[in-house]
């Protein structure tokens, strides 16, 4: 008998490990044959730790599971939730990027290549770098990392452009709060990111790539290196990518706690050893990126989702989807939140629908008052505004942005201009100090907030020039955008701001 | 007082970094594994192995919330403050644990003890508030998860 028990970190920080010692020792004293594997995390994180029990060829599941129960579920006495396909919010997905994630050992090879996996990478072998870039345009796929640029055009750029070396960037900083797909998929699937790391290498022609890893995130880090370690001994990378006569190497590089670093220009400064200082563009990273070479910069997610374009074709990929958001996105449901986890689903789904139908609105069972959109650069949106379709544009109409896709959702007691002023005060701390509006504007921003929660009214049109100061000054989003959360709450929620309330202690 | 085991450590670091591109950050974890802060005097060590000014070596180092310049307590408890797991209560959970310790954020209990950093998100945004001591990840946290963590 196998039994699944998940090692990702959120599974881990419900007590998984806990349990998988307590099955390990309770199957011993029993003198039971039973095998745990330690898979990744189906996401559905308030089921967590979610354990699965295989046996004749049937998977069945059981959540939260504590150490306590592990007699009663080896005497199949325990309350299960059956099969997890068939539990409504993993049942209602499309899972493409994430098919694999939680259903195998994440370092097992060999389970990763039986589930679909390097078929991408075999297709790609046979293609020319050209191909594979119109493979990658057709697909419609946009960078999953926040700005949605078409991930084809970006590999185009490098591919034409000349130089002797050229390198894949990995962008698994992962900063913005509420979003944890990157996490998820380095623990779960590492080899579909490595995968997706190797086909891009072929399509533009660069055979070193670099992983930028928060250093928030040791398990991530752990599996990363394991992984490349596991895919350089069995040939996945090195000098001759699955016998196709073509090098690809790639490494780990941790970062050290700066939220800028996930812009990708501040994170190239920062791989090649910089302050991370966000530099002008352009000369864009395609054309001049690490160490002045043609770059490709992509997120976790945009390179993860490359293996199953290429195993399944992508016209199946491009049919998913809203407009020009196509294919799918794994949504990140966060905060106070009842089913809080992954979802991923093709863009179109309405805000309002993921929120109180997925996820079954508030963990404390009290009304929606606002949900945080892309992380703390995204707009707090309303309940007036849940009809607004999951997808880039939709959410661009209305003063919002997708961003990472997290989704932060916050009950009726969420006081909206404290949450206005930590934006502000995110954006004082996480400076990277070269634009005056984003380095001064932001202390100011925290101090305006301060003022008009003393009762100062007349700082509420200050706070707005601020913003717009702010916008027009900054040279990347850090301090353009951080005028989204702030204006959303000031616009949104003007009861929150107008009654006199006492400075915050 | 510089330690004296100080150079052959660094000598053996820059071993195992060299012909990395870009080895800064790969090194100053490095150092931060091997001593628990980045003492001044690797410094002048760094910027000769990498040819470059002492005055940029700081400014690196100056840069990242994770190299600190004193060593921090005998545990470096995280607290998350981003905003989902301010949507589950982490400010008042850091409230009582910071008062409970009787210290402020970045500080170390006279004891030397616990260090407490405020971190922006550790990716346990579905099971907040999230606090980390050490590697090991703390999901809802709350008092007596962390004290048995601190323990
Ligand atoms: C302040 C700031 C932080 C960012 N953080 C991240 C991040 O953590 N991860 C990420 O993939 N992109 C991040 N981005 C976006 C990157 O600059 C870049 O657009 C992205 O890595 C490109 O990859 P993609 O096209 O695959 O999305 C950030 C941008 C800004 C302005
Ligand atoms: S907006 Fe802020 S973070 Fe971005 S480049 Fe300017 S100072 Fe740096
Ligand atoms: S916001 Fe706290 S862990 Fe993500």
């Amino acid at each position: 008998m196998k039994i699944y028990v998940p090692r990702d970190s959120a599974a881990k920080a419900l007590g998984s490990d806990a349990v998988a010692a307590a099955i390990a020792a309770e199957a011993e004293a029993r003198g039971l044959d039973v095998i745990v594997i330690r898979n990744g995390t189906r996401g559905m994180i308030w089921l967590e730790p979610l354990v699965e029990i295989e046996e004749g060829g049937a998977r069945r599941a059981f959540g939260p599971v504590s150490p306590a129960d592990v007699p009663a579920l080896l005497d199949g006495t325990l309350e299960g939730l059956g099969k997890v396909d068939y539990i409504p919010f993993f049942a209602r997905q499309t899972r493409l990027t994430f098919a694999r994630c939680g259903l195998i050992d994440p370092l097992d090879l060999d389970a990763y290549e039986a589930h679909g996996g390097l078929a991408g990478l075999r297709r790609a072998i046979a293609m020319t770098g050209q191909q594979i870039v119109d493979e990658v345009k057709e697909s419609g796929l946009r960078g999953r990392g926040g700005a949605g640029f078409p991930t084809g055009i970006k590999w185009q750029t490098v591919h034409d452009a000349e130089a002797e070396q050229k390198y894949i960037v990995c962008n698994a900083d992962e900063g913005d709060s509420g979003t944890f797909a990157d996490r998820m998929i380095m623990e779960g699937d590492p080899f579909t990111l490595i995968e997706g790391m190797a086909i891009a290498g072929l399509a533009v022609g660069a055979t070193k790539g670099y992983v930028y890893l928060r250093s928030e995130y040791p398990d991530a880090i752990e599996v990363m290196n394991e992984a490349v370690r596991i895919g350089r001994a069995r040939g996945l990378l090195g000098a001759d990518v699955l016998g196709s006569g073509r090098a690809f190497d790639m490494e780990i590089r941790v970062g050290a706690g700066a939220y800028v670093c996930g812009e990708e220009t501040s994170l190239l400064n920062s791989l090649e050893g910089k302050r991370g200082i966000v530099r002008a563009k352009p000369p864009l990273p395609a054309l001049e990126g690490f160490l002045g070479k043609p770059t490709v910069v992509n997120n976790v997610i945009s390179l993860a989702t490359v293996p199953v374009i290429f195993e399944k074709g992508a016209q199946h990929y491009a049919d998913f989807g809203l407009g020009r958001s196509k294919g799918t996105m794994p949504i990140q449901i966060a905060g106070n939140v009842k089913h809080g986890g992954l979802f991923e689903t093709a863009f179109g789904m309405p805000l309002g629908e993921l929120v109180n139908d997925v996820a079954g609105g508030t963990a404390t069972g009290r009304p929606v008052k606002a949900v945080q959109v892309g992380g703390p650069l995204g707009a707090y949106m309303p309940p007036s505004k849940f009809d607004t379709p999951f997808a880039y544009e939709e959410f661009d109409g209305q003063g919002g942005l997708i961003g990472h896709a997290g989704v932060v959702i916050f009950d009726d007691t969420a006081d909206m201009l404290q949450m206005a002023r930590f934006a502000m005060e995110f954006c004082a701390v996480e400076s990277c100090g070269k634009c005056t509006p984003c380095r001064i504007g932001a202390v100011r921003g925290v101090e305006t907030i301060d003022r008009i929660a003393e009762g100062d009214g007349g700082a509420k049109e200050l706070l707005v020039d601020l913003c717009e100061t702010m916008k027009d000054g900054s040279l990347c989003a850090l301090g353009g955008f951080t005028p989204y959360p702030v204006m959303s709450a000031l616009e949104n929620y003007p009861d929150d701001f107008a009654t006199r309330k006492e400075a915050a202690e | 007082m510089s330690d004296p085991t100080l150079p052959e450590t660094m000598a053996e670091i820059f071993a195992r970094h060299r012909g990395q591109e870009g080895p800064m950050l790969p090194i100053l974890h490095s150092v931060m594994e091997a001593f628990g802060h980045i003492p001044e005097g690797v410094v002048p060590l760094i910027a000769e192995e990498l040819n470059l000014g002492r005055a940029e070596v700081h400014g690196v180092i100056s840069f990242y919330h994770d190299f600190r310049k004193e060593p921090a307590g005998h545990h470096l408890l995280k607290i998350c403050r981003a905003e989902a797991c301010q949507a589950v209560g982490a400010n008042a959970l850091t409230e009582r644990v910071l008062s409970k310790l009787g210290i402020g954020w970045g500080e170390t209990t006279p004891d030397g003890r616990i260090t407490v950093e405020p971190v922006y998100c550790l990716g346990l945004c579905a099971c907040g508030p999230a606090a980390m001591v050490g590697n090991r990840v703390i999901g809802r946290a709350d008092e007596a998860k962390i004290e048995e963590a601190l323990a």
